[in-house]
């Protein structure tokens, strides 16, 4: 079994600003088990010797160069923005940082 | 907000140990972000130096800047580090508005450069080595303004504005271990590892540095334990600390802040406290919680960073010399008086004077140029020394003009004019404008017997010892030589004749 429990599905909604009923809690609760259970199946089947890899293809060193190319305008960058004012997006004030 | 109590300097460092880490961010100059190719520039229009890939579209991909990596390893090397054989990026998830992607590209398990010290020197000439741990590249978050509210900081605003052109602008950030032992000259210690951070990366070409713009960022944390005791103590991190001075003085009020709360029986708690540069004290931010769990994962758009033993050879050998070795070196070299030194370095004229004299001044002669009439003038027209329309090669054949007595201090200075004006070379003008001293004694002979014959006197008080009496015909034969004499040359037949007589 997972380490998927009711309370870190909470904490995870938490951090992610989701707001979850409690059904959801144990709904999810149930379908991210399965989920990290599934892939914990991978562990059984490599050895100690795989290297870690995030990736699937192996390529390294892809760059580019520090070369400008074009931005958006203004307009489009803030075309898909709920909410905008002196060009800039506007959001809601969120006590964090300061 | 209640005003904290502070212990006093002196009574906290008797009691306590201080122990500091810094946290030094550099903007890198490059020309495009760290993953896309939108300009990274200072002053734009909001959301004009931005795409799909720093603004978080989906479907976007970033492709890492070959360049940052390049200046990253350079910065690395030069503080000492090793390079990563084998590195790559992760994300750091959080959610807060200053980046759109609700995460940070960033570098977790394998920073770009580990392992590395850099030797710092305090005002009073005491050394210290600082050990790092690692610097590793990362992207810079956009500008957020609150609207509203009193202060216009966030308490109480009504909302925020994002400006997302900084967002993706490539930083190295470079982080210390606990230093120890720097007594009662931390808070000197920490400026001035961060004034060394800033000398080399400017050194290296690699950032603009200027603090004042948010170019280099430094976070201090400071702990205290008591005397004797091994456990390290709670640390307080403080941010927003943008000037070297500021650095000192945070440092400082966190040691008398801490440590009058541990003495009263209190405990530091973990936590980010922000720099008020008026008031001169930091202030409670949010304390280290959950939101600090940023689950790190390794970022699968981007594939690993595998830079070569060639290239970083490569980088090695182009390193500039190390800034403080340099301003020692150059100190012997110059044989400055301190003060002459400490003046020319604070007044960022160090490299003028150096290329001048590797063009033939000699450094007395360099400095007096630089840190007289050339900054004279810069400062009248609210300008940089840098800014000025002369070069160091200028410079050197300014000075060779003066030494050789073709010219005198005050035709020098029209010459400058002339220079600054765009009118040539000091060869040049003082050719088209028939500015050569006039050398020819017989020319001045005649000059003197013209002025003396105007002042017979003068030579009878001469004789009686009154030498000074002599300056009012040398300023009637410079006069009459319309400046383009030799005044010492003048003095001197002067003299000649008063004695003959
Ligand atoms: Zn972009």
């Amino acid at each position: 079994m997972s380490e998927i429990t009711p309370d870190l599905v909470r904490h995870l909604a938490g951090l992610a600003r989701i707001d979850l009923t409690e059904d959801e809690v144990v709904r999810f609760t149930e379908q991210l088990s399965v989920i990290v259970d599934s892939v914990a199946k991978i562990a059984n089947i490599i050895d100690a010797e795989t290297p870690i890899t995030s990736h699937p293809i192996p390529l390294a060193n892809v760059f580019r160069e520090d070369v400008v190319l074009p931005s958006l305008t203004q307009e489009q960058a803030l075309s898909g923005a709920p909410d905008q004012a002196q060009g800039r997006f506007r959001v809601s004030a969120i006590l964090d940082e300061e | 907000m209640a005003k904290a109590n502070l212990m006093d300097y002196e009574k906290a460092l008797e009691l306590f140990e201080v122990v500091i880490g810094l946290e030094v961010h550099v903007e890198l100059n490059t020309k495009t972000k760290m993953f896309c190719g939108c300009r990274n520039d200072f002053g734009d229009e909001p959301n004009t130096n931005v795409c799909p890939v720093c603004i978080g579209l989906p479907g976007s991909l970033p492709v890492v800047n070959r360049k940052a990596v390049e200046s990253s390893i350079a910065i690395g090397l030069a503080i000492g580090c090793k390079i990563e054989a084998n590195g790559g990026f992760s994300r750091k998830n959080y959610f807060y508005p200053d980046l759109a992607k609700n995460y940070q590209t960033s570098q977790f398990k394998d920073p770009i450069a580990y392992d590395g010290q850099l030797e710092v020197e305090v005002p009073s000439g005491n050394k210290f080595t600082v050990q790092i741990e690692r610097a590793h590249m990362e992207e810079d978050a956009g500008k957020l303004t609150h609207i509203g509210g009193a202060t216009g900081r966030i308490q109480g605003a009504e909302y925020s504005l994002v400006d997302y052109n900084r967002a993706g602008v490539p930083l190295v950030e470079i982080v210390t271990r606990p230093i120890l032992g720097a007594g009662s000259e931390a808070p000197e210690l920490a400026a001035a590892y961060v004034r060394s951070i800033r000398e080399i990366v400017k050194a290296l070409n690699v950032s603009e540095a200027r603090m004042e713009r948010g170019n280099v960022r430094c976070d201090a944390n400071v702990s205290l334990r008591p005397k004797g005791q091994e456990k390290l103590g709670t640390r307080t991190e403080t941010k927003n600390v943008n000037s070297l001075r500021s650095i000192e003085r945070a440092v400082r009020y966190e040691i008398q802040r801490q440590a009058q709360i541990l003495a009263d029986g209190g405990s530091i708690i973990q936590e980010t406290r922000h720099w008020h540069e008026d008031k001169g004290s930091t202030s409670s931010g949010r304390p280290k919680s959950d939101a600090d769990d940023y689950r790190y994962f390794p970022e699968p758009d981007l594939v690993p960073v595998q830079p070569s033993i060639e290239l970083i050879e490569k980088l090695r050998s182009e390193l500039p010399e190390n800034p403080a070795a340099k301003r020692k070196r150059l100190a012997g070299e110059w044989g400055f008086a301190e003060m002459e030194f400490r003046d020319v370095v604070n007044a960022g004229l160090m490299d003028f004077i150096e290329e001048a004299v590797a063009e033939g001044a000699k450094p007395q002669a360099a400095r007096k140029w630089y840190s007289g009439e050339i900054a004279r003038i810069a400062n009248s027209e609210d300008k940089d020394v840098s800014e000025m329309n002369i070069t160091p090669a200028q410079v050197a054949e300014l000075a060779r003009l003066v030494e050789s007595g073709k010219i005198n201090d005050r035709i020098a200075r029209e010459v400058l004019s002339a220079v600054l004006a765009g009118e040539g070379n000091p060869d040049e003008i003082v050719t088209s404008r028939n500015l050569e001293v006039v050398s020819d004694d017989g020319a001045l002979i005649a000059a003197i017997d013209e002025a003396l014959a105007k002042q017979p006197d003068v030579l009878e008080k001469i004789r009686e010892g009154k030498l000074q009496a002599a300056g009012a015909v040398i300023g009637a034969v410079m006069q009459a030589m319309k400046g383009q004499a030799d005044a010492a040359r003048v003095r001197e037949l002067v003299l000649e004749r008063a004695n003959r007589a």
